[in-house]
């Protein structure tokens, strides 16, 4: 009758996947047309940032295959010199448009995600920690926090930028930019998860389950990560899937502004910003085709942050 | 009440000080400022009587005392990259920045309200749903793209409208102004629907909510019941109370307006404070940046400080215990 660990272990996983699979949350998934497209083209849209050098018909960022001759080439159509055809076209270097944008899309989901793990990481446990220790830290933290949202969080990513750009010495900057334009956004972001997690850390404190952790003697620190923070994690969820879009659109911003990623490593706001000069001369596809991708993750990432947040309230159904 | 008014000031007095802080530091401790003033060719009895002239050996709080003193005068230092005060330069951009910033904002509000009414009263009639739907869509539309799209449309295609700059300006006393002319009005449109957009389907959305809370309650069925006209019932009864949260709501907007500008400007080439902000990143021009910092630091302050006053002024409900969440 003794069952081994082993099957015991097996049917537990099962039954987590089973779980998962009957939840509220799959299920509604299941049923949300919106949920499921948005889910499918951004995740169309990450396998083909992560594959990019797989599926990429050229190389960008090699000189070596660049031939100034394919420069300009309309979408589709053979070049008037060289005879390559280029699905989306080429821009004035003879770049293929469709294989920068892959690259660009890379930059940009990549910069989005650090950025948004950076902030999330910083206000969850500035939030805990305010919400928890209480006290005069906690008045420094949110005194800050409300200082922060008096400005629009582009501005103070954008101030952030500026004062990291004078700091660097002029040859390091553009090998940093990208990890200066991951601080500046992540610095801009935090405020909402550090004030999300510190009232959720207030109503769970004075809950029964981390008065007896705290009769035990377990430390603050494990009963903040092991007890408070697993029971915060759904709005903080829900809160990163929708700063997921705004960190894509602020770098897009930032870039698109010239002051975000450099010319060597081009994100969408940079090759929509190149594409931008192009616009009265004819050439839409350098301008249309990293804008359109850059709104199809936009909003694709925004439907999916607004169906989660309904999925994980109750109260709104 | 009074107290309440007394703490709202004193904070703001404190996010101003914060901000002066981190201006200051900036000045401080991003590119040496000896550096940047004396050429290659230095002694160090050089440094040594420019760091005394400046006021750099004295003690890190005196300095930045000194420093609030000189903003407050309207010394904002000089920038590095013009030569000139930057006082002077941002005087003569300010102009064109808030006149697109008052523009979009009446365009924003006066669109806002009329669909956000529209949409509510006709809930589910089909023009509603497709305002509502396209409003989705405006919010996801980053402001550049929007301008870039009205470009588009409306200077390459059917070359309408200007794309860039602000046409012919009358100078009134040292204020520039785009209004008296043909040419500046009409360069005005775009980007002025350009910034005012989003905050427009803020606004809309936020009456549309708050009219169809209004609409449920009683004294609305009661205004009903007497055999009130549609017309009246809807803007003589609701719209009055639907317009509390919204007088907020825009006047805290009025902040992002004029720092989502800075955007709208570098698409339009328009010559206000926001573009010589984004050439100051470019440049690393310190003293601009931190003028403007400043400057949008104390409109953003008093906007906020402005309408938290004005909030209780309006809502008597708020006066009664005299706090606010």
């Amino acid at each position: 009758m003794t069952d081994s660990p082993n099957t015991v272990q097996a049917e537990r996983a099962r039954s987590r996947i089973a779980m998962a699979w009957d939840s509220d949350v799959a299920h509604s998934f299941r049923r949300s047309p919106v949920a499921l497209i948005s889910a499918a083209v951004t995740l169309l849209l990450i396998l083909s940032a992560v594959f990019a050098p797989l599926i990429a018909p050229h190389d960008p960022f090699n000189p070596a295959t660049l031939n100034l001759m394919n420069g300009f080439t309309p979408p589709g159509q053979a070049n008037m010199f060289t005879g390559e055809t280029f699905l989306l076209g080429t821009d004035d270097q003879g770049r293929d448009v469709f294989s920068t944008i892959l690259y660009g899309l890379r930059i940009s989901l990549f910069v989005g995600f650090a950025a948004v793990a950076f902030a999330l990481i910083l206000g969850v446990t500035l939030g805990l920690i305010a919400g928890y220790v209480g006290g005069w830290i906690d008045t420094v933290i949110m005194r800050i926090a409300d200082v922060q949202l008096t400005f629009p969080a582009i501005l103070v990513a954008m101030l952030i930028f500026g004062i990291a750009k004078g700091i660097t010495p002029p040859e390091y900057r553009n090998e940093v930019a990208i990890w200066v334009l991951i601080i500046a956004i992540g610095l801009s972001d935090w405020v909402q998860f550090a004030r999300v997690v510190r009232g959720a850390t207030l109503v769970e404190k004075s809950k029964e389950y981390v008065q007896a952790a705290r009769l035990i003697g377990r430390s603050p620190f494990a009963i903040m990560m092991r007890h408070i923070l697993p029971n915060v994690l759904s709005p903080v969820l829900v809160i990163a899937t929708i700063s997921l879009a705004l960190a894509i659109i602020a770098e897009a911003t930032l870039s698109f502004l010239g002051v975000g990623a450099p010319p060597t490593e081009p994100s969408l706001g940079t090759l929509i910003r190149i594409g931008q000069g192009f616009l009265f001369s004819g050439e839409w596809w350098i301008l249309f085709f990293p804008a359109g991708v850059l709104l199809a993750l936009a909003l694709a990432v925004n439907l999916l942050g607004d169906w989660l947040r309904d999925a994980l309230n109750p109260r709104l159904r | 009440m009074l107290s309440y008014i007394l703490r709202r000031v004193l904070q703001s007095v404190l996010v101003l000080l914060v901000v002066g802080l981190v201006a200051f530091a900036m000045f401080r401790f991003v590119g040496d400022p000896i550096d940047t003033m004396l050429g290659q060719e230095r002694t160090m009895e050089d440094i040594e009587r420019l760091r005394e002239s400046l006021g750099l050996n004295k003690p890190f709080f005196i300095q930045y005392w000194d420093f609030l003193v000189r903003a407050v005068q309207g010394d904002l230092g000089i920038s590095y990259r013009q030569g000139r005060p930057v006082a002077e330069i941002i005087a003569e951009r300010l102009p064109a920045t808030l006149e697109l910033a008052a523009v979009s904002g009446a365009f924003a509000l006066l669109f806002g309200i009329v669909f956000g009414i529209f949409t509510a009263i006709r809930r589910d009639g089909f023009a509603a749903n497709a305002i509502m739907t396209l409003s989705l869509l405006g919010v996801s539309l980053p402001t550049f793209l929007i301008g870039i799209l009205l470009i588009y449309v409306f200077a390459v295609e059917l070359s309408w409208l200007p794309s860039f700059g602000r046409g012919e300006v009358v100078d009134l006393g040292g204020w520039s102004t785009g209004f008296l002319t043909k040419s500046g009005l009409i360069a005005l449109i775009l980007p002025s629907i350009t910034l005012g957009l989003y905050q427009m389907t803020l606004i809309m959305r936020l009456v549309r909510s708050e009219m169809l809370e209004v609409m449920r309650q009683d004294y609305i069925r009661f205004a009903r019941a007497r055999g009130l006209k549609d017309r009246t019932i809807h803007f003589r009864h609701a719209l009055k109370n639907t317009l509390v949260p919204v007088i907020t709501v825009t006047g805290l907007q009025l902040g992002s307006i004029i720092a989502f500008a800075i955007i709208t400007e570098t698409v339009f080439q328009w010559p206000g404070v926001g573009l010589l902000f984004i050439n100051a990143i470019q440049f690393v021009d310190i003293p601009v940046m931190a003028a403007y910092l400043m400057l949008i630091s104390v409109m953003f302050v008093a906007i906020n400080l402005v309408v938290d006053l004005l909030y209780v002024a309006i809502d008597p409900r708020l006066r009664i215990d005299g706090k606010t969440s």
